[in-house]
């Protein structure tokens, strides 16, 4: 397995999910002689897991049983050990998108934080491009290296410690897109221009508050940049439910021959009116719209950098 | 400037090039004395080749495009202005120049930095306008007289941005944010092995090629005679991306699935894949493309309709050898041999698919038609191995109710997904700041899932599957309480 490359079958130090049921999952190194404990019972890595097909279900020691999954950078996302806030899958679709990433780009991002847009930006530019990654918290920069080696991706990407607004990203006029998630991003714009490509290049800044936007658009104008563009996205996620609803009572009506069209006393009326009925009520599918929805993650600003 | 000689840099004749102008996007073919319009202008582009993407060029006199160097901002010192709209009346007459005056500036070849200032001076409400409003006039005219086109290079972003804008009824109204989702979602990367089935125009398949770099493979599914693939020619990919991409007739699905399959028949094909065989020999079949001389010309339109004329020929292909080597209608036998030796190509490489799907290890499944996402899904996830992601794109949100309950009895996907998401743009300048418009609703939705080993379970344990999978039943109850 890799974080770039699909594998049929676990090895051992491979990086797996283990996945229990619905939104419950979590990462697991595989290791020959080592033991999970999950509340289905014990999954013993070298006869459950090393040599099995990913995909495949694993019976626990009480009797219930597991998914063993590939690992993506999506689901390496859902799962990964948070040491500071992360950005989720939706926000990285609409970055990788706009920022034009693809095999062979190169990219330059800071801060590192947690690895989650790392994962996903080193496997879209793999196996041609490489990202430089610049984390100014010394543990958190050692532990993404660690993570980087662990999940076998270290030689698509450079781990720095520095600080992005002081002294940049270590390289110069290399890179096709420059992603920021700081503080204080109007700082480091003049050095994200200077990783940029002579010829042009794409940026992004992700800022929670408005007034951190507003500083970081009027930085990217007075660099230059162009096509500069604020926007949120935000996901919105439906429960497929049958639902049933009770018919209501309306009584009957008097003896009167002039129906029109819905007598409610009537049952088969509402049967046709209604489709499926059972024991007055009627039923239907729905997405039903979880009960609380994220409203607010940051704003990303989206500009270019262009020789004209 | 730094010269590079980098492929791809600079804008070469028979590039597929996007024009920009403010947020409009057009895709237009680069020829030679060829007549484009663009947002009211007609020009050439002959000027632009040779020049680097990116460039901004003014329309001048004649149709020439003039390349335009930066311009310093025409800055509004601290002029008079007012402190807000109590005392501005509308009335229609506060701008002295009149049309045909505006005309003779233009006519005259002023420079439209020059009429937007000629219009400041000749408004007789502008100076009691707050600097607010000041700047939002001069933007205004600036839109309207200085006319100024980028071309830029196509990408999933350019192009999905202008498809949505331009042509949605094409794509299904999938909106750009939905297709960045299903990218995603779907781990489209290089090395993968991609089972796309799309009426999207080619859009779909053209971002999952830019995202594979040119490594793995895919193989596109397609209704009818042959997949649509206006959109994928705009990206302008190097020949060899196409090596590794395949196609397969979904009239053939069922007999794969069932073990039945038989290259024998093949279906009446237009030959879809030769405008693409042009194209990698550099004189791209200028019907294939988004050049337009009249607006309402419609690509895919003009591909049916040349490739109309060249079904009924290969109808005739498809009937026996033999009886097509007695007939000599169409001519020399050259001519014949050459078709008979297309035919055969096109059956070696229907094989050839089927094999490759008949391997049943794809790396992903994506889907975005105008069809009905049920049978496509139940059928084309026979081909994905475990542990993949799949997605699946639909314009309205009850087909993928129904998908996803097929797919909960079928059994065999974890982590069924049902979702759209919201996107809204923001205007941001120094206290103006606020959101421009909001386009929930409007961009479809996803259902997206994992597969894994599929097992043929009982029916009461597929049940007990289905049951851990979703919401605790207390959860159910209560909901239906709340509907009472």
């Amino acid at each position: 397995m890799s974080f770039v490359q699909y594998g049929d079958t676990i090895k051992d130090g491979d990086t797996a999910i283990v996945f229990l049921g619905h939104e419950s999952m979590f990462p697991v190194k595989v290791q020959h002689g080592s033991k999970t404990q999950t509340k289905y019972g014990v999954i013993r890595h070298s006869t459950d897991l090393i040599g099995k097909r990913y995909g495949s279900k694993v019976t626990c020691s009480k009797g219930g049983w597991v998914f063993i999954l590939h690992p993506t950078p999506e689901l390496w996302t859902m799962n990964l050990p948070h040491r500071t806030q992360i950005l989720y899958s939706t926000d990285i679709s609409l970055i990788t998108m706009m920022l034009e990433l693809k095999p062979g780009s190169i990219v330059c991002e800071s801060g590192t934080g947690s690895g989650s847009l790392s994962h996903a930006i080193i496997r879209t530019v793999a196996p041609t491009g490489h990202l430089y990654t610049v984390e100014f918290h010394q543990q958190r920069a050692e532990k993404a290296k660690e993570e980087f080696q662990e999940h076998k991706v270290e030689h698509l990407v450079t781990v720095k410690n520095q600080d992005v607004c002081k002294n940049g990203f270590g390289v110069s006029n290399v890179a096709d897109a420059v992603f920021l998630d700081i503080p204080s991003p109007w700082e480091a714009i003049g050095h994200a221009k200077s990783a940029l490509k002579i010829e042009g290049g794409r940026i992004c800044s992700f800022s929670p508050c408005i007034e951190q936007v507003q500083r970081t658009c009027l930085a990217m104008e007075e660099h230059g940049f162009t096509e500069i563009n604020t926007l949120e996205i935000l996901l919105r996620v439906y429960n497929v439910r049958t639902i049933s609803l009770q018919i209501p009572d309306l009584g009957k009506a008097a003896e009167d021959n002039s129906s029109t069209g819905f007598d409610s006393s009537n049952q088969s009326n509402q049967g046709s009116l209604f489709g499926i009925l059972q024991q007055g009520t009627a039923q239907f599918k729905s997405g039903v719209p979880l009960k609380e929805m994220v409203g607010h993650t940051g704003y990303l600003t989206f500009a270019t950098k262009s020789l004209f | 400037m730094e010269e590079s000689a980098k492929p791809g840099l600079r804008i070469r004749e028979g590039d597929c090039v996007v024009l920009k102008r403010d947020e409009v996007f057009k895709a237009v073919l680069v020829l030679r004395r060829r007549k484009v319009i663009f947002e009211k202008q007609w020009f050439y582009l002959d000027n632009a080749i040779g020049h680097i993407y990116g460039t901004t060029f003014e329309v001048s006199s004649g149709g020439s495009l003039q390349p335009k160097e930066k311009m310093e901002e025409t800055t509004t010192d601290t002029k008079e202005a007012g402190t807000d709209n109590r005392n501005i009346v509308d009335d229609g007459k506060s701008q002295k120049l009149t049309h045909d005056d505006i005309k003779a500036l233009k006519d005259k070849g002023i420079k439209g930095q020059e009429i937007v200032q000629q219009l400041i001076e000749n408004s007789t409400t502008f100076r009691g306008k707050t600097e607010f409003a000041q700047d939002k006039y001069i933007k205004k005219k600036k839109k309207k007289y200085e006319a100024v086109i980028t071309i830029v290079k196509p990408s999933t972003r350019i192009l999905s941005t202008m498809y949505y804008a331009r042509e949605p009824g094409k794509i299904n109204h999938l909106r750009y944010d939905t297709l960045a989702q299903m990218l995603t979602l779907g781990n489209i990367r290089a090395g993968n092995k991609m089972i796309v089935m799309e009426t999207c125009a080619g859009l779909v398949l053209g971002a999952i090629m830019e995202r594979m770099g040119g490594y793995g493979s895919i193989i596109q599914m397609y209704p009818g005679g042959g997949p649509v693939r206006a959109a994928t020619s705009c990206f302008g990919f190097p020949e060899f991306f196409f090596n590794t991409l395949y196609e397969f007739p979904l009239s053939k699905v069922d007999s794969l699935v069932s073990g039945t399959f038989s290259s024998e028949t093949l279906p009446s094909e237009p030959e879809y894949n030769v405008p693409v065989e042009e194209e990698r020999n550099g004189s791209l079949d200028e019907k294939q493309t988004l050049t337009q001389e009249t607006e309402e010309e419609s690509s895919t339109e003009a591909v049916v309709e040349s490739n109309e004329t060249e079904e009924q020929e290969t109808m005739d292909l498809a009937a026996e050898d033999t009886e097509y080597k007695e007939t000599k209608e169409k001519g020399n036998k050259e001519n014949i041999r050459e078709k008979q030796r297309k035919q055969q190509e096109r059956r070696r490489k229907l094989v050839e698919t089927a094999a490759l799907l008949e391997e049943k290890n794809a790396d992903g499944l994506i889907v975005a038609s105008r069809f009905h996402p049920t049978p496509l899904l139940l059928s084309l996830l026979e081909f994905v191995a475990p542990s993949r992601p799949f997605v699946v794109y639909c314009q309205y949100k009850e087909p993928l109710l129904e998908c996803y309950t097929k797919l909960r009895e079928k059994g065999g996907v974890i982590n069924l997904k049902l979702s759209e998401t919201w996107l809204r743009n923001y205007q941001v300048l120094p206290d103006r700041s606020h959101p421009k418009l909001t386009m929930s609703g409007g961009g479809g939705y996803l259902l997206s899932g994992i597969t894994v080993t599929a097992e043929k379970v009982q029916s009461d344990a597929s049940s007990l599957e289905g049951q851990k999978m979703e919401e605790p039943t207390s959860k159910k109850r209560k909901l239906q309480e709340l509907h009472c």
